[in-house]
């Protein structure tokens, strides 16, 4: 059995529909990505597996374990980051680390191994308070909190948000690592840019799963032609592209617009010129290939 | 049991590594029971008087010589008029006026029952009637003496009924001796509950409790684990506040500290499980403290620290069943003051340890993990 089991969970609150009907699995040893705007269910649908909000409706287990029945259970055998700093900002490195190791049961010693390259990195902080730590510091110590028990399984709610781009690169190396030693990782975060770095990616928005493909796979189910524009009045420009009719969708990325479109015969040549003819000097046109974040969009338009 | 003794340790770091503890810890008792055991007291040690004296007489120059000796009166000058006393008066210059009639003397001369006139400020009804009570009994014995004057010492005195008064359990009277063990009732409560009441809501506000949630603490480990230290705390603050009392005030401890800790340490159970409580109810360290004190005044006015329960009125009574502070607060001043043994106490044993045991099973089942 897979260890991440989740089956048309569901989750309002009051009139709020949180969680819809959200149905997935997740393999062992295998690094899950759940991406998705702020709002989309994502810190739900994570709170319901660590049990600590109950759904509405449907079946979730972890390695066996039902996530209503067996919560005493579950809190052995997950290891849990909150989404917001929650280690205790006035205890030092070492204090938080000893704290939580003594209340699974545990020592530091016994899992060293674990946590012995991100604890490399915290050991010149060890007595240091923790809400005197950086950003990028504070999330290695939770790292090193959430896995002092050797979890069988890691829930991460969205680990990178706030965190500097160095830092964020390091911990996605934390995690494959980790993978490397069995534990099943369950991560959530908005950046669309780092999917690739997933084994598995779940795209979700207002409480339901749009896809559920490998990084790769969601790209190239992309079903249309994709053209990147770059004109100086990007803003007028996208809503002229909108109204043209072979048009499935332009969004803005940065300072060039993605331009879907099902006519795959469709040039850069003969885009640039229907442009330039709607008054927009200037204008380059080339073909790009898709990311996570257009088939996003692309998906979220239809779920519209 | 070793989960526990983490949750402990961790929550003994944290409290002596925040700056304003130790300082509360400290200061807290010293200050309350200096302030309010000296200033809260009932003794009158100034009466402002006026006297306006329209006999102008021996007699009542003489009335006036016995309130000026008295330690208790400073006479306030009135300038014969009796709307300049009452002026007095309405300015809170003076306590209490008392006027003196033309032809006192004539009338005390011709045994006509001589009157005078006392007016008496009662915006505090408690110190009016004891100015009353202190001026009364002046003019009784000048009275009495003038009686004996006129009926001659030669004559065989007419005999009356004499009193011999002995205070029992405080026979100095001192307030001081009252309302120090009610004071340090209050203290080790206010110690005790809002510590641990802020401590846990505190975990919310910041988020903690969502980490401490997910491992495999028992609510029960948690919430002995929450109450264990303050509950030291609020005992060692007991032990030092009965120092403060001793040395400061002298206060008398005539009976068994053992039996006295014994009860706090039950007594503490319910204060800080009643703190717990609070705050599993609450989401902001705001929120606790209003819902707190709300508790606090009405268990403090109806304990029994400044008037006595028994003339409460009878739905008082009954609530005072389940006072804590009621119970507490007549089993430290019953210890201190009168040496009551247990079996004097035992009926309030047995109250408190109930009350105990309802209110830390309403705190562990309210406490949920799940939110």
């Amino acid at each position: 059995m897979n260890p991440i089991l989740v089956n048309n969970i569901s989750k309002s609150y009051e009139k709020v529909v949180a969680l819809k009907d959200v149905s997935f699995e997740v393999e062992k040893g295998e690094l899950f990505g759940l991406i998705g705007p702020d709002g989309a269910g994502k810190t739900t649908l994570i709170r319901i597996l660590t049990s600590l909000i109950i759904p509405d409706s449907g079946k979730a287990s972890l390695s066996g374990n039902d996530v209503v029945k067996d919560f005493r259970e579950i809190r052995k055998i997950v290891g849990y980051m909150p989404g917001r700093f929650s280690l205790y900002s006035d205890l030092t490195v070492l204090e938080n680390l000893e704290f939580f190791a003594g209340v699974f049961g545990t020592t530091i010693e016994e899992n060293h191994y674990l946590i012995k390259d991100i604890y490399h990195m915290l050991e010149p902080f060890k007595n240091r308070l923790a809400g005197k730590l950086s950003g990028g510091m504070k999330q290695k110590l939770a790292l090193s909190c959430a896995l002092i028990h050797k979890p069988e399984i890691l829930l991460l709610d969205e680990p990178t948000t706030g965190v500097d781009a160095v830092s964020r690169k390091e911990f996605w190396v934390m995690l494959r690592k980790l993978k490397d030693e069995g534990i099943t990782i369950l991560v959530s975060t908005p950046y669309m840019d780092e999917a690739s770095q997933c084994d598995r990616i779940a795209l979700i928005d207002k409480g339901q799963i749009l896809s559920i493909n490998t990084p790769k796979g969601v790209v190239d189910l992309f079903p249309y032609k994709l053209l990147g524009v770059n004109t100086p009045n990007s803003f007028k420009l996208l809503k002229n592209l909108r109204s043209f009719p072979m048009c499935k969708g332009a969004f803005l990325f940065g300072q060039d617009i993605h331009f879907a479109t099902d006519n795959k015969d469709l040039t850069c040549k003969e885009l640039q010129e229907s442009i330039i003819n709607a008054g927009f000097e200037n204008t380059t046109v080339k073909q790009i290939e898709p990311s996570v974040e257009d088939c996003f969009m692309q998906l979220m338009g239809n779920n519209e | 049991m070793r989960i526990i003794l983490y949750i402990i340790q961790k929550e003994f770091l944290q409290i002596f590594r925040n700056k304003t503890m130790l300082p509360i810890i400290f200061m807290v008792p010293i200050v309350q029971l200096l302030i309010l055991a000296n200033a809260a007291t009932f003794e009158m040690k100034n009466i402002n008087l006026s006297v306006v004296d329209f006999d102008n007489s021996l007699r009542s120059r003489e009335i006036i010589r016995r309130f000026d000796a008295s330690p208790f009166y400073s006479i306030v000058p009135t300038e014969q008029s009796v709307e300049k006393a009452v002026e007095l008066v309405h300015a809170n210059k003076t306590d209490a006026v008392l006027i003196i009639p033309q032809n006192f003397e004539k009338d005390f001369d011709n045994s006509i029952q001589p009157r005078v006139q006392l007016l008496v400020n009662a915006i505090n009804g408690t110190s009016a009637a004891l100015t009353n009570a202190y001026t009364s009994s002046i003019l009784i014995s000048y009275s009495q003496n003038i009686m004996l004057e006129k009926i001659g010492t030669n004559i065989v005195k007419p005999s009356s009924i004499s009193t011999q008064t002995s205070y029992w359990y405080n026979p100095e009277l001192k307030y001081s001796h009252f309302m120090v063990p009610g004071i340090l009732v209050i203290l080790v409560t206010i110690i005790g509950m809002f510590l641990t009441a802020l401590n846990l809501v505190r975990e919310k506000e910041i988020g903690t409790i969502e980490q401490i949630n997910v491992t495999p603490i028992k609510r029960y480990q948690f919430i002995i684990g929450k109450l264990i230290p303050f509950w030291i705390i609020a005992m060692f603050e007991l032990g030092f506040g009965l120092l403060i009392g001793k040395l400061l005030f002298n206060i008398p401890i005539n009976g068994s500290l053992l039996l006295l800790f014994s009860f706090a340490g039950i007594f503490l159970v319910v204060a800080l499980g009643g703190g717990l409580l609070i705050s599993s109810s609450s989401s902001s360290q705001q929120q606790v403290m209003f819902v707190a004190f709300f508790f606090m005044i009405i268990f403090i006015l109806m304990s029994g620290i400044f008037t006595p329960t028994e003339s409460m009125p009878n739905w008082a009574k009954t609530f005072n069943h389940i006072n804590p502070l009621c119970y507490f607060m007549k089993v430290n001043r019953m210890i201190l003051l009168k040496g009551a043994r247990f079996s004097d106490v035992s009926d309030s044993f047995i109250s408190i340890s109930i009350l105990a045991i309802t209110i830390l099973t309403f705190a562990i089942r309210r406490y949920r993990k799940t939110t």
